[in-house]
């Protein structure tokens, strides 16, 4: 390669603006409780998209809100909630009582779900479990479908490959072509990355190519499969991105308070996301004592790796 | 309930540990009897070492810092198809007598009110060797049968998660409450193994949904010793997940 690759840097606006149409499916959290992209799925509302299919193992809160702000009308995941507070109140406001609106939920367990997403970033049409055998989850879920193994005696789940339109992945650092470091625990990011058709990556920091190439190993997401890149720094807040903060658990009681009534819940939506335009006006809006307690205390840095010849 | 839970780990075991209580009863087993036992985490996280401070969720940077291994969900989860994960703990809105869990639809004055859904406990539920389950004891959680088996435990007795497919070793090993703690018996049914200090046997069987049977040699289940409470204050300091 000897032409710098283009650059796909865009704004937050322009990324939702271009790849996440209204009747799209999107995951979005796909690293569960870590580094989970905030500030897309606040943007996804702010842009008023409706009739969303969300996808995700473990949405901690974020799914609640886009679907309390009326933006979603199918979920496919595992859980949903606020995982340090408890219920999600929009979710069931949704399923008990159409309240903005009616959704479908598609129910998963942690592992099918990733197993779905697995095959799709392979290229096959299903994957193989032992999981769900004998839950109710397969009732329900047209993905999940019960099979004799044609090489044992055994009975299987084939989870169905899932592919979706859009991936918006919380990354720690990016160049601009999208090649991406990212560490910590993962979740299914890597797999949701191959497997969707577009990849949104938001990166808190942008750095040269040379950083990239100077751990490939950590290139977990290979700039290839990405759209577009979003430089935004804490655009995971109140979830955690390790080495850059950490988690305002206080946000999401506060939030599990702030949702248990509806009307309560769309002051919420106002203050923190419709009259907040950006990201850089909601880190005003949190105020420099509130980021300055969740910054990195203590670092531990990793030993460096010699990829030396 | 912390230190009953905590007592279900051996040392050397794999642990599948989940979320809220079971975090502290984790770390707990870590810093006194099981102190070879290694965490599994679903979000892709596998540690030999308690996390250096308080977790809220498996996702907290603590939990991620010195960790042994950090990676995907599959890395992780596989090694509970692999038969390899000795035990995994689980909480519950509802559990019934055969130790099915639901946490998909509950009941509340009548109505469904609809909880946040499996997570990983399915999974767990499934292909753990032994599954633990926590939850405060009364009888609208202790069910006799549950609306929806979330999570399979003995279905509806001895031979059925084999007929499912599920793993011959696998399935629910007890359950503890804020009363006793049950066990399976051959037919798969769970009865009343042990009971919490200061609890009468009535009031745990007027607390649960079903008529219980009784261990004939029913023990009282040891008080947390003084060096497990310390463990229990220091890892938990403003009693976030500890308040009851």
């Amino acid at each position: 390669m000897t032409a710098a690759a283009p650059s796909k840097l865009a704004s937050m606006r322009q990324a939702i603006g271009e790849h996440v149409p209204s009747g799209s499916s999107v995951l979005i959290g796909a690293a569960l409780e870590q580094m989970i992209p905030f500030s897309a799925g606040h943007e996804i509302i702010r842009q008023g998209r409706r009739d969303l299919t969300l996808v995700g193992p473990i949405s901690d809160m974020l799914f609640d809100q886009m679907i309390g702000a009326g933006c979603v009308s199918r979920v496919m995941a595992a859980w949903v909630g606020n995982a340090s507070a408890g219920v999600g109140y929009c979710f069931r406001r949704a399923v008990e009582h159409a309240i903005p609106n009616a959704i479908e939920t598609v129910d998963y367990t942690n592992f099918t779900m990733a197993m779905a997403l697995h095959a799709a970033a392979l290229g096959v049409p299903f994957l193989p479990t032992y999981a769900a055998l004998g839950s109710d989850l397969v009732k329900s879920n047209a993905n999940l479908v019960e099979f004799a193994s044609p090489v044992n005696e055994d009975r299987l789940i084939a989870a169905r490959a899932l592919r979706p339109d859009a991936a918006i992945v919380a990354v720690q650092r990016a160049d601009t072509f999208g090649n991406s470091h990212l560490w910590g625990n993962l979740g299914v990011a890597i797999d949701g990355a191959r497997a969707s058709r577009k990849v949104i990556v938001v990166a808190e920091e942008i750095v040269a190519p040379e950083v990239i190439a100077s751990d490939p190993n950590r290139t977990l997401i290979p700039g290839l499969f990405v759209t577009a890149v979003v430089h935004e720094p804490w655009g995971g807040h109140p979830s955690p991105v390790q080495g850059y903060y950490g988690r305002d658990h206080a946000f999401f009681a506060e939030y599990h308070e702030q949702s248990r009534k509806e009307e309560d819940f769309q002051g919420w939506l106002e203050n923190w996301v419709l009259k907040v335009p950006s990201r850089a006006d909601y880190l005003k809006r949190l105020g420099d004592s509130r980021t300055a307690g969740l910054r990195v205390r203590e670092h531990a840095f990793s030993a460096p790796a010699d990829f030396g010849f | 309930m912390v230190a009953a839970a905590a007592r279900e780990i051996r040392d050397g075991e794999l642990v599948f540990v989940g979320m809220r209580l079971p975090m502290i009863a984790f770390a707990l087993a870590k810093r006194t009897h099981a102190p070879r036992a290694t965490g599994l985490f679903e979000n892709g996280i596998i540690r030999e070492t308690p996390a250096p401070a308080l977790l809220y969720t498996m996702g907290d940077p603590p939990n991620v810092c010195k960790a042994t291994f950090c990676g995907d969900m599959i890395s992780v989860m596989s090694l509970l198809q692999q038969g390899r994960v000795n035990v995994g703990f689980l909480g519950a809105a509802e559990v019934d007598r055969f130790g099915n869990l639901n946490t998909t639809w509950g009941r509340r004055d009548g109505q469904p009110v609809r909880l946040p859904g499996s997570g990983g406990a399915c999974d767990i539920a499934c292909l753990a060797q032994r599954t633990v389950v926590i939850l405060a004891h009364d009888p609208q959680r202790l069910v006799a049968r549950v609306g929806h088996i979330t999570s399979p435990g003995n279905g509806n007795g001895r031979g059925w998660r084999r007929a499912q497919g599920l793993p011959a070793l696998s399935g629910p090993s007890a359950i503890i409450t804020t009363m006793g703690v049950l066990r399976f018996g051959e037919d798969g049914e769970a009865y009343l193994a042990s009971i919490h200090p200061g609890i009468r046997v009535e009031e745990v069987l007027g607390n649960t949904g079903w008529a219980l049977r009784v261990a004939g040699d029913l023990t009282l289940t040891p008080e947390p010793s003084e060096g497990e409470l310390a463990v229990i204050r220091e890892i938990d300091p403003n009693r976030f997940w500890t308040k009851t």
